[in-house]
Formats: C-alpha cells, sequence, structure tokens
C-alpha cells in the first residue's frame, strides 16, 4: 500500500541505473526520477528511456514514484512526456511553473498522450516547482489550477538565482517565497514540499532547516542523499506526547458527536472542529486510526 | 533499419552497461560481443535482451559491443535501445545538432 504522506521526497539521477533500481530501498515516501538539471544535457535520451523502463519492470514497493521532466519549452520536455506518462508514475513534477496557463499546458498535453495509449485521464498527480519570483507571484492561481494538481514545491536554488541573491543557511532570502507557497497549498487543500538542504554533512542544519519547514506548513522536503531521511521523517513524525492528546481528542470528539454535541472542553480547553482536524492530522502522519484502538 | 553511424551508450559504472553500435555491411548479420561477469549464469538471458532491443527496430546487420556490469534487463534493454537510436540518428528530444 502507498504512504498517503510525503515527508521526503528523494531526487535520484535519471540516468544512473544504480541508484534507480534502488530508489524504494531506503524508506523514503516519493522518489523523484529526474530527468532534469542532475542529468547532462548530452544524456537526457537515455536517461528518459531508462526511467521508462525502470518505472514499467521494478517494484518501489510502497514508494511513491514521480519523475520530474524537463521544462515544456526546452527540447526535451514534450518528449519526456511522451516516454513518461505511458508509464503511469503517480506523479510528475514540472520545473520552473510561472502562470497557470504554463500548467494547463503541460496537463492538456498529458491528456493527449493518455488518449493515445488510451489511459484514463486525472490518474497522475502534478506538482508543479516555483523557481522564480513571477511563479511567487502567481501561485495561488497555480496551485488551483488543476483538480490533478496534489502538492507544490519549492526549488531554492533556482528561486534564489532568479532572484539574484545568495542562498543563505537561514534562507532569509527565501522566506516571503516559502510562507507564499505554503499558504497557496493550504488554500487549494494541497501538499506543500520544500527545497533541498544541499549540505548532506550538516545533520544538524538540516534539523533547524526542516523544523522551520515544518513550523510554517510544508508537508515535506526535498532530499538530496538518503542519509537525510531519517533526520526529516523525525521532524516530520509527531510526538509521542501528540499522538497521546490526538488520540484522546478525536476519541472524545467522537463521542460527543455520537450525542449531537460539536463544541465541548476537555481538560479545561475548548474543542472545536479545527482542533479535531489538526488531531485527526496527527493521527493520519501516525498511521494511527482511531477505529483500531 | 540500417544502421548509419557509430554510437554509444551506458557506462562502466557497476549496474550498468556500455554499448558500442557499429554499422556492418549487408548481409552480415548481427554480430554480438558480449562482456559480463554473469555470462555463465545470465549471457542467454542478456543476448536475448540484446537481440529482443535489435527486433523492436528491425536491425539486421550490427555489431554491437556490450560491457555488462551487473545490469537489470530494463537498463540492458534501455542502453540497447539508446545507442541504436543514436546510431540511426532517430533521437528524439534532443539538442539540436
Amino acid at each position: 500500500m502507498k504512504k498517503n504522506k510525503r515527508r521526503t521526497a528523494l531526487y535520484i539521477p535519471g540516468h544512473n541505473p544504480a541508484m534507480v533500481q534502488q530508489g524504494g530501498v531506503y524508506g523514503a515516501d516519493t522518489v523523484l526520477l529526474d530527468l532534469e538539471d542532475s542529468v547532462a544535457l548530452s544524456e537526457k535520451d537515455a536517461a528518459r528511456i531508462l526511467v521508462r523502463n525502470m518505472i514499467r519492470t521494478v517494484d518501489f514497493y510502497n514508494t511513491e514514484v514521480t519523475v520530474r521532466i524537463n521544462h515544456i519549452d526546452t527540447p526535451f520536455g514534450i518528449t519526456d512526456l511522451e516516454y513518461i506518462v505511458p508509464v503511469k508514475p503517480e506523479a510528475i513534477r514540472l520545473p520552473k511553473i510561472e502562470t497557470k496557463h504554463d500548467v494547463i499546458r503541460v496537463i492538456e498535453l498529458i491528456e493527449k498522450i493518455e488518449k493515445k495509449h488510451g489511459i484514463p485521464h486525472g490518474n497522475i498527480k502534478i506538482h508543479p516547482m516555483i523557481e522564480t519570483a513571477i511563479g511567487v507571484q502567481n501561485v495561488f492561481e497555480i496551485a488551483g489550477a488543476h483538480p490533478c494538481i496534489d502538492a507544490i514545491t519549492i526549488g531554492g536554488q533556482d528561486l534564489t538565482a532568479d532572484m539574484g541573491i545568495v542562498k543563505t543557511k537561514d534562507n532569509a532570502g527565501l522566506d516571503y517565497a516559502r510562507k507564499a507557497i505554503v499558504m497557496a497549498a493550504k488554500a487549494n487543500r494541497i501538499d506543500a514540499l520544500d527545497s533541498v538542504f544541499a549540505d548532506v554533512n550538516d545533520d544538524e542544519g538540516l534539523r533547524i532547516e526542516t523544523e522551520y519547514a515544518k513550523k510554517i506548513g510544508f508537508t515535506g522536503k526535498a532530499v538530496i542523499n538518503p542519509r537525510q531521511i531519517d533526520i526529516i521523517h523525525d521532524v516530520f513524525n509527531p510526538t509521542d506526547e501528540e499522538i497521546r492528546v490526538a488520540i484522546k481528542i478525536v476519541k472524545a470528539f467522537n463521542e460527543n458527536a455520537a450525542r449531537g454535541i460539536g463544541v465541548f472542553a476537555l481538560d479545561g480547553k475548548m474543542i472545536d472542529a479545527p482542533v479535531v482536524t489538526r488531531a485527526q492530522h496527527v493521527l493520519n502522519l501516525a498511521d494511527i486510526d482511531i477505529n483500531d484502538l | 533499419m540500417v544502421i548509419k553511424q557509430q554510437a554509444q551508450a551506458g557506462t562502466f559504472e557497476s549496474s550498468d552497461m556500455l554499448v558500442l553500435v557499429e554499422p556492418v555491411s549487408e548481409g552480415t548479420g548481427r554480430v554480438i560481443e558480449l562482456h559480463s561477469p554473469v555470462m555463465v549464469q545470465f549471457g542467454k538471458s542478456i543476448k536475448e535482451e540484446i537481440n529482443n532491443a535489435l527486433d523492436e527496430y528491425e536491425i539486421k546487420d550490427v555489431r554491437l559491443i556490450c560491457n555488462d556490469k551487473g545490469a537489470l534487463s530494463a537498463t540492458i534493454s534501455a542502453r540497447v535501445e539508446t545507442a541504436i537510436r543514436r546510431a540511426l540518428q532517430i533521437q528524439d528530444g534532443v539538442l539540436p545538432s
């Protein structure tokens, strides 16, 4: 069964068979098979054929399989879709989306390819990447442009380059963009995925950045090295205390709801619908079904 | 289809296969030179995988040198297909030459 959370998305260069075939063993929630920046211009054809074959034959266990294609206006993007859509990855990540028209254009191309191959439309999810200042300005419209979009993500490296600033460890220059992207995701009830943490030797820095990402509302983070996965999961997983409180709240809600009571007090605090929603979210993250308890 | 030029795909890295394709004269048939650390166990099935990829493109005459480093069948067929498309000059979605 696929995981219903996206705490980690592990980037894997699409031209490297050893890494692609092992993508599912590291425990990331998502593998991001990359045809874009990690693949040399001369190897684009080789990477897309390899990724297509691997998706057809490799069992990625319960890891969500996502492919990042090249931008549709490059000589590679449309061909990427022609090779990848027929093997039906769970999601396709679209780099440098700047307007809702950009994303609609790609979705229409996907639909055309699906029709050609007799594949029902709507099963492949779309994850636009916001990597330019104009993309940030349009992020609300982008996030809600189509029902196939179920996550939106920030590309921190490209965005700082587009803004002409240096990417610092405290991400000061990206703060507005990250919060705008999170808010657009929340408004559209989709996931918000944070950018990579580039220094794979700085575990403490990764933890601090992930804690901040969680605090401002991101639901997960991209990963460039499997050793980053456990730290990020640890941050995004609820604590034992959070789980205990959530169980108590949801149980009390269910008992009160059965008696027709929507708002009640628990341990001196008012419990209403938003509190219950947050508690339910904690249980989802912990893979706990209240009915099993 | 007729091989137009020499081409290659893949690498010498673990789990990969380096494939070199060369044109040969008509009527030569398929000359496949395979080097693999698992030749005894999997030589036959690797050759079958290579031939299947050649069948897809209806290649009758070709010389292939394949250096296998323990590639899965998905990788073998991908590398052969890439090398063939390059040798046939029918790659799509690449930089304009």
